[in-house]
Parts: structure tokens; C-alpha cells; sequence
């Protein structure tokens, strides 16, 4: 079975700056939930990207199901990558000025995989209603503004977005970071419960050591990226 | 794209005052620029309609600007008469239809005087050889009957019937009045746009009769001669200012003022009014380009707030731009819908700047006309403002495109987790 993510001999350094990407070898299976975490300035955002396909790695080479992002044009790769990935920022994930249920819906507007995947049984918008659901939004919330919400009701509808149309992989790039400590958990709840539900992998990025009993694996990124291991002592 | 569309509409609604303000300052500057460029055109049409169909222009020798000055926009005096025996001559000459003579140097409160004959209202053409119409009475048959233009008549509220009295030199107050020869308005004229506007227009033998007993430009002491005792007197004119020449054939123009200049009883010139206006306007026209340069540099300082209003907002787009990439949007999509939106911006200010500018002619040409005697008219747009209204609209793209491309820029190094 080919994993999610692949990436051998990765390397990669802004232009003009020492390599601060050095990994020889990192594999994530599907419906692994993974748990990325280091100090500040170790890479982790400039890793994220180079998986996701918005960097091309200088040296090495970095496959999403297979496909080598640095084989595929620009447009390609952004295809693919919404096509396949689901994305969660740390805050400020909604587009202010539309529906929380229309905001769900962005995915399945720019991908036709991922509208097919969500209209599987009924109509997308029912996955999408579900989703949140599932994430514990009542349903009076779903035709407000996203701009109403709370920042951890934010975050809950950024997560169901993620998720909609079944992506093989959800990146989660601090997510929880602007959440108090019962939203947070609450948040982990819905987040590994969906996504073993729908049998994606999950990248979740966070230097918040508290959470990381959730995960069924931890990387350390110093760890495994040599650029980094003398320059963040 | 479809989705994008929507997407950009929401978006721009979201955003709807501070579009708003860019739309309002894209349409102020393109009412100020049509406005500017009509006016400019405007200004440069009355000027050169202020005569037509008249051939020639005669007078005493002088320049040729000097001549159409004050024979035509009543501006300045003349140095010189000519004989109204040579008027005589001209008028028998056998290439002239017609001759009007002129006779100008006194005014009524601050308006010209222009004496002349009956055939004046037949001949004088303005415009495109539009005649004079009279708005209320009839020509001036008697001997101190007035024929008032229609500025004339507005500013002071005349009527037929209405007395006045002239005053001998121009200015608005002087003391050397004709008080004992009062003038009754019989007529008064449409509107032209030109200076027959601001004319009072009497008759030849009328203005003999008012300096009968004047010389050398002040009254004589001791020498009264009442009213009713002028008709009395020959008041045939010694001299007059200029006359106004139509030829039986065009063709012979040359012809013509070849003979005028080479008039061996005194010093005389004909002019072509077409191209003494030309050459007028050439002095003139300085003003045309100051106000070119200020259209322009209006047009500069309103595309220099619409790029720093769109700036402004830049950084709530940022995120937004983030956003849309992380759900799918490609490079193309976020610089389609920046183009797209400085689009339509710049149309809607555009268009909406049109319509301003076309209730502001409708709106204030009476008031103008009132005022300075411009006649600002509705019409099709000219081929100037055609291209003006075209570079406004590549303009006020290019400058929404500006901070598009720098959006774009920042959304390409953000990549899918903005900065900020």
C-alpha cells in the first residue's frame, strides 16, 4: 500500500540562507495520526509546505500518494494538493463574509474530487451538515456569518472543512494554539475522532507537549532534521 | 470559475465601503476630467461661433487681432476710423453683396454700444450661419430706438419699452452721460453665446445724433441741442469702425482684400475671420492648456488615492487570499479576481463619473451661460473624450492592478500559512 507521505533525502534552504530542511527519510501512513512537534524556528512551517507541494525541495523528493509534487506544474500542484490535502491554520480559517455552512463548502467549489467524494451519499451538503454536527455545531449556527463565531467555534468549522470530501491527509498547523485548555481538548476530541472516522491521515503540528499523549505518533522534528540538530540547541 | 465569481462578489461586498469610496473617487475625477475637457471644447467653439458667415472685416489699418477685438468680442478700442466714404466704395465694389458698417466707443452700464444699419440683423451670422432671432419686438426703425442683446436684457431686467441713456466711453459709472437723448428698447435678441449677448445695438444715424455737439470726445460747453431738433441736422456718419464685408462669390476673397489694403484714399485692412480667430486663439489657447494640465493632474491625484485605498486594504485581503489558496484557489484564480474586481471598479466609477458629468452640464449650463456667457451643451461624446474616458479606464486598472500584483506577490510567499 503506498503511504500518504513520502519524503527521501529532502533537502531545502530559503534562497541565500543556509539548508534548513535536512531529512533523510519520513513515511506517514494512511489514517496515521501523526504529532509534529519542536522549539520555534526548527522548520516545522517550512516542512509543512514542502508536504503540501507550496515548496518544491531543492534536493530529495517529496511524494503525496505517490505523486512527486516537484513533477507537476504550479497549477497541477495546487490541484492535487486540494484534491488530496485538507488544511487548518492556527486562526482566522474562515472567509468572514460567507455562511459557515458555505465555508465548509469551499473545498468541494475548487475540486471536482472532492465535491464527487462528499456527494457520495446525498448531496455534498448533507456531508458537510454532518460534519459539523459532528463537531459539535448546532445546527442554528450553520447559516450565520463565519465572522460571529467564536475563535474555537472558528476553528471546529476550519477542521469539518478539512475533512469534507474525504482528503487522504489533514495538515493542522497549531490549531489550538488560540484556544483555552477546554476548548482545546474538546477540539483534539472531534478533530482524531473525525478523522479516524473518515480514515485520514493527520500531520498536526504544535510545540504544546500537554496534547501529545493523543497521537499515536510523535516526531520530534530536531530529531529527524540534521540542518536543524546544530543550530536549535 | 463560476465559484470564484460568487466568491469575489461576496468578497467585495464585504468590503462594500471601502469600494465604495474608491468607486466615488474614480467617479469624481472622471466628472472633473469631462467637465475640464468639455468646458475646454465649449470654450474654444463659443469663441470661434462669436462669427460666420461674414467674408471680410474692414478697417483702419492695425493688427489684425486688434481688429477682430474690438470689432467682433467688443474688447479694446480703435486707434483709427475709417471714411465712411470708403465704406461708400466698398460697398460699390463689384464682388461685395453686402456691407454692414460698425460704429462702436460708447457703452450702457458696463455693455457695449455697436451702431450700425437695419441690414446688420439680415447679415450678422453666428455659430454654424445661425441669424439673430429677436426674442420680444422688432429692429430699431426710429431714430432713438435700441435693440438690446439678451444678457443685456437679463442683467438689467429690460423689456420692450424700457428708456435708457448711454454714456460716451466704456466703463460701468461715467459722468460724460447722453442723458438728453434717451432710448427706447424696442427689441430684444435670443440668446447666441457671443458677444451680440452683451451688446446694445443702435442705429448709425443715432449715434451722429447723440455727439452732434461733441468734439474732440467731450460735449462743447454752452452748445445744447435738444432731441426733437437732431432730425434737423445730416446725420450721415463721417466715420465708422470697421464693417463687416459678404462677397458675391467666396471665391474672390483674395481679391477682395487685395483691393482693400491697396485703397489709395487712406490706410485700411481686411481681415478673414476665420483665420484671424485662429490666430487669436493661438494667444489665447495658453489658457486652454493650463486647463489641460490641471485635468491631468487631477486625473494623477485621484489614481494616487484609488492605489492607496486599495493598499489600505491589503492586509485584510492577505489573510482572505490565504485562505482561498489553502481551499483550492490556484496563483491564477487569486490574480483573476484582483483583475477582475479593479475592473469593475474602475467601470462602475467610471460610469457612474459619466453620469455626474452629464447632470452637471444639464444642471449648470444656464447658470454658466448667466454668468460667463459659455454655452455648455449635451451631446454625444467627442472623439477627445472618448479617449480620455479610455485611458481613465486603463489607468484606474493599471492602478488597482498595482496592489493586486503585490497581493498576489505576498499570497505566493505566504504560500498557505500567511504571516500576519
Amino acid at each position: 500500500m503506498i503511504p500518504v507521505l513520502h519524503a527521501e533525502t529532502l533537502r531545502f534552504g530559503w534562497p541565500g540562507a543556509a539548508p534548513c530542511i535536512d531529512i533523510e527519510r519520513l513515511e506517514i501512513a494512511a489514517g496515521e495520526a501523526v504529532f509534529l512537534h519542536g522549539p520555534s524556528g526548527c522548520g516545522k512551517s517550512t516542512l509543512l509546505s514542502l508536504l503540501a507541494g507550496v515548496l518544491v525541495a531543492g534536493a530529495g523528493r517529496v511524494t503525496l500518494l505517490g505523486q512527486d509534487w516537484a513533477a507537476l506544474s504550479g497549477s497541477a500542484r495546487d490541484r492535487h494538493r486540494v484534491a488530496h490535502v485538507g488544511y487548518i491554520f492556527q486562526q482566522f480559517n474562515l472567509l468572514p463574509y460567507l455562511s459557515v455552512l458555505d465555508n465548509v463548502m469551499l473545498p468541494c467549489r475548487f475540486s471536482t474530487r472532492r465535491m464527487a467524494q462528499a456527494s457520495h451519499d446525498g448531496p455534498a451538503r448533507r456531508e458537510a451538515e454532518q460534519l459539523l454536527d459532528r463537531m459539535g455545531l448546532d445546527a442554528s449556527l450553520w447559516q450565520r456569518q463565519a465572522m460571529q463565531l467564536s475563535v474555537g467555534q472558528q476553528q471546529r468549522v476550519a477542521a469539518a472543512r478539512a475533512l469534507i470530501g474525504q482528503p487522504e491527509l489533514v495538515i493542522a498547523d497549531e490549531p489550538t494554539s488560540a484556544l483555552d485548555e477546554d476548548r482545546r481538548e474538546a477540539f483534539l476530541d472531534v478533530l482524531l475522532a473525525a478523522c479516524k472516522a473518515k480514515h485520514s491521515a493527520l500531520v498536526f503540528v504544535s510545540h504544546d507537549q500537554r496534547i501529545a499523549a493523543r497521537f499515536g505518533r510523535h516526531i520530534l522534528l530536531p530529531a529527524i532534521n540534521r540542518a536543524a540538530a546544530g543550530a536549535a540547541a | 470559475m463560476k465559484a470564484l465569481f460568487a466568491i469575489a462578489w461576496r468578497s467585495a461586498w464585504n468590503r462594500r465601503f471601502t469600494l465604495a469610496l474608491t468607486v466615488l473617487s474614480i467617479a469624481l475625477s472622471t466628472f472633473l476630467l469631462l467637465g475640464v475637457e468639455r468646458i475646454r471644447t465649449e470654450l474654444r467653439e463659443n469663441f470661434s461661433s462669436s462669427v460666420s458667415g461674414t467674408d471680410l472685416i474692414v478697417g483702419a489699418r492695425t493688427g489684425s487681432s486688434q481688429l477682430l477685438l474690438y470689432s467682433v468680442f467688443r474688447i479694446g478700442a480703435a486707434t483709427n476710423n475709417m471714411q465712411w466714404k470708403s465704406v461708400q466704395a466698398l460697398a460699390e465694389h463689384p464682388g461685395v453683396r453686402w456691407v454692414v458698417p460698425l460704429s462702436l466707443g460708447d457703452s450702457h452700464r458696463g455693455f457695449a454700444v455697436l451702431a450700425t444699419t437695419p441690414a446688420y440683423f439680415d447679415h450678422f451670422r453666428y455659430g454654424d450661419r445661425q441669424a439673430l432671432q429677436l426674442r420680444e419686438g422688432k429692429p430699431f426703425a426710429e431714430l432713438f430706438d435700441a435693440v438690446v442683446g439678451a444678457e443685456v436684457a437679463d442683467r438689467l431686467g429690460y423689456h420692450v419699452g424700457q428708456k435708457i441713456t448711454l454714456a460716451h466711453g466704456s466703463g460701468e459709472l461715467n459722468a460724460a452721460e447722453h442723458a438728453d437723448k434717451p432710448f427706447t428698447v424696442v427689441g430684444v435678441l435670443a440668446r447666441t453665446g457671443t458677444p451680440v449677448d452683451r451688446t446694445v445695438h443702435i442705429g448709425l444715424p443715432a449715434m451722429e445724433a447723440i455727439h452732434l455737439e461733441w468734439a474732440g470726445g467731450a460735449p462743447m460747453p454752452g452748445l445744447k441741442i435738444p432731441a426733437e431738433q437732431v432730425r434737423k441736422f445730416d446725420l450721415t456718419p463721417k466715420t465708422v469702425t470697421a464693417a463687416l464685408v459678404g462677397l458675391q462669390n467666396r471665391a474672390a476673397v483674395f481679391a477682395v482684400q487685395r483691393w482693400v489694403s491697396t485703397y489709395p484714399a487712406e490706410a485700411l485692412m481686411a481681415i478673414l475671420p476665420g483665420v484671424a480667430l485662429d490666430e487669436l486663439w493661438s494667444v489665447v489657447g495658453m489658457g486652454e492648456n493650463a486647463l489641460l494640465l490641471m485635468s491631468a493632474l487631477v486625473a494623477l491625484v485621484s489614481l494616487a488615492g484609488l492605489v492607496s485605498v486599495v493598499m489600505a486594504g491589503l492586509n485584510e485581503r492577505r489573510r482572505e487570499l490565504a485562505v482561498l489558496r489553502a481551499v483550492g484557489a490556484s496563483l491564477r484564480h487569486v490574480l483573476a479576481l484582483l483583475a477582475l474586481e479593479g475592473a469593475l471598479v474602475t467601470l462602475l466609477g467610471v460610469a457612474i463619473g459619466v453620469v455626474f458629468a452629464v447632470l452637471g452640464i444639464a444642471l449648470l449650463s444656464p447658470w454658466l451661460q448667466a454668468q460667463f456667457g459659455l454655452t455648455l451643451r449635451l451631446s454625444e461624446p467627442t472623439l477627445n473624450e472618448w479617449i480620455l474616458l479610455a485611458s481613465l479606464l486603463a489607468a484606474g486598472w493599471l492602478a488597482s492592478l498595482l496592489p493586486g500584483v503585490r497581493a498576489y506577490r505576498l499570497s505566493l510567499a505566504d504560500g498557505l500559512s500567511p504571516r500576519i
